[in-house]
């Protein structure tokens, strides 16, 4: 059986899952860092 | 701590790309009737575990927050916990009971099981007193879920070239997969989008009786008719102690990978409430300076 294609389709969709996630918390961080420091400012 | 943060995320990338390079190396061997194909089962399998003890993670931080609301429950709680995993753990060694379980299954790992209940519950309780189990809890929730989709993704891309097919429609394994992290995308929208009071103790309700789907998804092997093969770890399957070796490093280096994600989100969500209790307190402040400076006004007019 030649299922190669299918195992790294496979691991190539569990590290961009991860990296979608990861990414999401990122930009999270960046945006709550902004607001925390316009909350400084204030 | 801001230190230890960085050594392990190097940690984890090296222990991650061995576990790759273990998973894909020939030292491993190939599996007769599937080929290559099989090792899959290094990334699906150990999301599926990860996926299962973060859940269980937010089961146990939820009932935390729901009994903490009385010092009477919360009495209550630890006596029931501590009844569960004695009476429990000594069961599952009574002849009785063993009758009662599935072949394949081993009492001692359902006594595991059993007993992991009071100890996570100590521990939880311990190191996330008050609003930080309600923070525990969505971490989990959330990091479980993004492990429960890759098992999602990678399960129906092992079915296709193995079964034919990339979904078998109606099989208790896979729907009660497919409904434990619809259960868990609905606590996550819950949280996102509801903005009562009572949001966090609904939330816990809604978690305490999602998690009673994980031990569906996992005994439904045993108990039903499925097109899922049968367990490698725990009882009923077989699998050459080389694949399961690879298959428990390869869990190790994701379970240290969920530990940095979940660490990284929680720092997420405390940053978050401190925002949040900011902005708070200056509406609070502009409210108190407002009624302040209309106080004389309105006496003026009367």
């Amino acid at each position: 059986m030649n299922g190669i294609k299918y195992l790294f389709a496979a691991y190539i969709a569990t590290w961009v899952i991860h990296g979608f996630y990861l990414g999401a918390l990122v930009r999270r961080f960046g945006r709550l860092r902004q607001q925390a420091k316009e909350l400084g400012k204030k | 701590m801001k230190r230890l943060f960085p050594i392990l995320v190097v940690l984890s990338a090296i222990f991650l790309a061995y576990a790759l390079h273990l998973s894909l190396g020939k030292g491993t061997p190939t599996d007769a009737q599937q080929g290559d194909v099989y090792r899959i089962i290094y990334y699906h399998v150990p999301s599926a575990w990860t996926a299962f003890l973060l859940f269980f993670i937010n089961f146990i931080a939820s009932i935390q927050y729901l009994v903490s609301a009385k010092a009477s429950t919360k009495i209550a709680a630890k006596w029931v916990v501590i009844g569960v995993g004695v009476v429990g753990g000594i069961a599952c060694f009574l002849p009785q009971v063993q009758h009662l379980l599935p072949t394949g299954m081993r009492p001692s790992a359902v006594a595991t099981t059993v007993l992991a209940i009071p100890a996570f519950y100590f521990v939880i309780g311990k190191f996330f007193p008050g609003e930080r189990l309600d923070m525990l809890a969505v971490t989990s929730a959330e990091v479980g879920v993004v492990f429960c989709t890759i098992v999602l993704v990678t399960g129906p891309i092992w079915a296709r070239p193995v079964w034919g097919i990339w979904w078998a429609p109606g099989d208790i394994r896979l729907t009660s997969t497919l409904v434990l992290w619809l259960i868990y995308v609905s606590y996550l929208v819950l949280r996102r989008f509801s903005s009562s009071a009572q949001t966090q103790m609904l939330a816990a309700a809604l978690a305490v009786f999602g998690a009673l789907d994980v031990p569906l998804v996992y005994f439904s092997i045993w108990f039903f008719r499925t097109q899922h093969p049968q367990p490698v770890i725990g009882g009923g399957g077989s699998m050459d102690p080389r694949m399961l070796h690879v298959l428990l490093i390869s869990w190790m280096a994701f379970l240290l990978f969920a530990f940095l994600v979940c660490w990284s989100r929680f720092r997420l969500e405390g940053l978050h409430r401190e925002i949040e209790q900011a902005h708070a307190m200056e509406s609070l402040v502009g409210a108190g300076v407002a009624a302040k400076a209309s106080l004389p006004l309105g006496r003026s007019s009367s």
